[in-house]
């Protein structure tokens, strides 16, 4: 029994989403929780995953493709994990801040996130401090996560944090930025909750700011 | 005999052009732009308002082409010539818009100030390799919505070599032209003796965003020449293949050239870029890869194909301190460049994916861009033939130091560099300090630094300039300039 959810890690590891899609199946068939499937057969190997590329074990074409094999389960987990009421990871609300474009990096770490198992709301760049914070309360994400990459972009970061304390939900949603320019000073100075210098740290990062 | 490089042949460039034009007919290019998209359509191309996309037919591609010229000039402050763009004519130009500085003193790596970029201007100003400046750094003390026009008002106001600088916002354009209308004296002679040269940047893939693409028509409606900045980055937002990325970046930059043209028939233009791989270890664009040098090489042979000076983003590095890796990545860079004929080279003091500045690292690089020049002026006879009687002088005297032939042709045929290249024996090196590239680079800058001469600007442009650039830094909150 035990031994379809280590194939499940085993598949996600290779990238292989037509088997990581049927061991699911055989799991569910085969009577496992699908929090248990989603725990220790696709989040164990996302985990490894993410070892593995901190290790330069695995390079970032290898992670997409375990994510996306990692999809390929949930496929099957999601309509029953939210019948169960199993809570997801969480959600993010991403974007590139106001004035800016740069969208390959934050994209990255959308990828990443998503692989990881979070929920996220992609806001595409050039996003307005408004629509960040009224993202995240219509859909009750925890995180604003923001991507600047012009020094001339980067204290929207900073406008952005001020909106969700003038809103009164400083205590509910944090924030993390990110992008080449942006440090973990800068991320101090402007009173945002974390930092993160790449896609793998981003997800470490998220993954302390809602307790996972 | 001039060396040149060639990394395609002629087959495989007209099938690297034939295939773009090809998406840029059929898959089209999505510009954020109302007012281009209409000139566009004006101009027979099909378009999408409501997805933002134009499909260029073959035939506006070839008109654009036809009005782009094959050359051009640059001129410095005083109006002098000091480049002409075209043919194989290579000058190298520093890296541009580094947000950070490696502070000479500590290598620590933080961020640029004003006293930072004033040492740069004065600096460049005494490298005789690099003819031209660039807003190589942003000065984080002054507010973000004059840090791109304040760069070009420093520069501007210490140094004399033309500017190649860029906007990062829309509004920024006017000041930055107002800047360079008050050096010429009238708008007039700014279009008649070009002082800078812009960059400007599609998004990849095939994608002009507003403020890019409107800086193309800006500069275009000024005559103020234009580089298009096209970065396909190899296997992630652009095809993995060499061929592939160029096919992209082939498009993205006929798609700029239609743009510019269409504005102002006759705009000068440089076929440029900063492509670069995609390193899925570290999620990074290595500058100093050298499958990005190759994909910088072969799109200034497609550019040359079409008849259009070119530029590419090449002598750099991504290293992070002053080091072997940079002079490894630069000195291959520059080489491999000027080999190809790329006419303005941009790189030069460059780290960190272009995100870091130094000041020791120009003055090193200065040094890779003299060799490079001496390598490609090539090897020509020079009083050589016939032979013997040089022989005969050589073989009667045992020496040619003081040679007749000698004197008339050393300087042009050795490359002597400067202070920071290392050619001395052991006991003379020894015996004159010891010291490291890095220490010889330090003194260097600072003698440097020391040494400049301040251009003769008149009293009236100087404060001119100077209202100028207080009248902007008032709009966005500054009340006094940073004390210079
Ligand atoms: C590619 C690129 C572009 C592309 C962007 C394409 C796109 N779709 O994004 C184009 C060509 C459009 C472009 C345009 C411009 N660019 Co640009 N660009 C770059 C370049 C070369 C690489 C950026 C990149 O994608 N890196 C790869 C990704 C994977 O890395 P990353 O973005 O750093 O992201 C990683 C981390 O930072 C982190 N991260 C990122 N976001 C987030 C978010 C969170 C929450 C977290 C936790 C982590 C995180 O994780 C990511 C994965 O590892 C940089 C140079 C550089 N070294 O950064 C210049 C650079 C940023 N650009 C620059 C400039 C000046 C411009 C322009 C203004 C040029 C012009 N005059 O037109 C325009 C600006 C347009 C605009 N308004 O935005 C300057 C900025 C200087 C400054 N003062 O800030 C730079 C530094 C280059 C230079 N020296 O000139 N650019």
């Amino acid at each position: 029994m035990a031994d379809l959810l280590a194939d499940i890690t085993a598949y996600l590891l290779t990238g292989d989403d037509e088997q990581v899609s049927s061991l699911t199946r055989q799991a569910l068939a085969a009577g496992h929780k699908p929090k248990d499937i989603l725990d220790r057969g696709l989040l164990a190997g996302m985990a490894v995953v993410g070892e593995r590329f901190k290790a330069h074990e695995m390079y970032l074409p290898d992670v997409l493709m375990a994510a996306q094999a990692m999809n390929a389960g949930m496929e099957h987990l999601k309509p029953l994990l939210v019948r169960d009421g199993v809570p997801s990871l969480g959600k993010v609300v991403l974007g590139t801040v106001q004035g800016d474009l740069h969208d390959i990096g934050k994209n990255l770490v959308a990828v990443m996130l998503k692989g990881a198992g979070f929920e996220v709301l992609d806001l595409g760049s050039d996003v307005s401090p408004a629509r960040f914070v009224e993202a995240a309360r219509q859909h009750g994400a925890p995180v604003i996560g923001m991507s600047a990459l012009l020094t001339t972009t980067m204290p929207m970061m900073g406008a952005v944090v001020r909106l969700v304390k003038e809103s009164g939900l400083a205590g509910q949603i944090k924030t993390i930025v990110g992008g080449a320019p942006v440090t973990e000073k800068f991320a101090r100075e402007i009173g945002a909750d974390a930092h993160g210098f790449d896609a793998a740290n981003a997800v470490e990062r998220v993954r302390a700011l809602i307790g996972r | 005999m001039r060396p040149i490089l060639r990394l395609l042949d002629d087959t495989l460039i007209d099938r690297i052009l034939a295939e773009a034009r090809d998406i840029l007919a059929t898959l089209g290019v999505e510009i954020h732009n109302p007012g281009i998209l209409a000139l566009l359509a004006d101009h027979g191309a099909r378009v999408d308002r409501e997805k933002c996309r134009a499909f260029l037919p073959g035939e506006l591609v070839d008109n654009a082409l036809k009005t782009s010229p094959r050359s051009f000039k640059l001129y410095d402050v005083y109006g002098r010539e000091t480049h002409d763009l075209g043919g194989h004519n290579v000058y190298f130009t520093p890296g541009s818009a580094a947000i950070n500085v490696l502070d000479l003193g500590t290598s620590a790596i933080r961020p640029a100030t004003t006293a930072d970029y004033i040492r740069y201007a004065k600096l460049v100003e005494q490298l005789p390799h690099i003819s031209s400046q660039a807003t190589a750094m942003v000065p984080s003390d002054v507010p973000p919505n004059i840090q791109d026009s304040y760069r070009l008002f420093l520069s501007l106001l210490h140094g004399r070599k033309p500017v190649v600088t860029g906007t990062f916002t829309i509004d920024a354009f006017q000041v930055m032209k107002d800047l360079q209308v008050v050096v010429r004296g009238s708008a007039a002679e700014l279009k008649g003796k070009p002082l800078t040269v812009f960059s400007c940047c599609p998004t990849a893939p095939l994608k002009w965003s507003d403020v890019t693409s409107q800086n193309v028509v800006d500069c275009a409606r000024h005559s103020i020449p234009v580089e298009f900045i096209s970065m396909p980055l190899a296997g992630f937002v652009a095809p993995v293949t060499l061929v592939g990325s160029l096919v992209q970046h082939t498009a993205e930059t006929l798609s700029g050239i239609v743009i510019a043209q269409l504005t102002n028939p006759g705009t000068p233009m440089l076929y440029g870029g900063s492509p670069a791989i995609f390193d899925v270890r570290y999620e990074t664009t290595p500058m100093g890869a050298v499958e990005t040098m190759m994909i910088d090489c072969a799109y200034n042979e497609i550019g040359k194909r079409l008849g259009l000076p070119t530029q590419a983003y090449i002598a750099l590095s991504d290293g992070k301190q002053f080091d072997a890796q940079d002079g490894l990545e630069t000195g291959m860079g520059a080489t491999l460049a000027a080999l190809s004929g790329i006419n303005n080279i941009s790189g030069p003091g460059m780290l960190d994916f272009e995100s870091c500045f130094s000041l020791e690292k120009l003055v090193l690089d200065n040094e890779i861009c003299g060799m490079t020049l001496r390598l490609i002026a090539g090897i020509e006879p020079r009083e050589d033939f016939p032979a013997r009687p040089r022989f005969e002088e050589l073989l009667a005297s045992k020496h040619l130091l003081i040679s007749k032939h000698t004197r008339r042709h050393l300087k042009q045929e050795h490359y002597l560099p400067g202070r920071v290249i290392d050619r001395a024996n052991r006991g003379r090196w020894l015996a004159e300090g010891g010291l490291s590239l890095h220490r010889r680079a330090q003194q260097e800058v600072e003698r440097l630094i020391a040494a400049h001469q301040p251009p003769e600007l008149s009293p009236e442009t100087r404060s001119e300039l100077r209202k100028l650039m207080e009248r902007e830094a008032r709009r966005y909150g500054m009340e006094h300039l940073p004390h210079m």
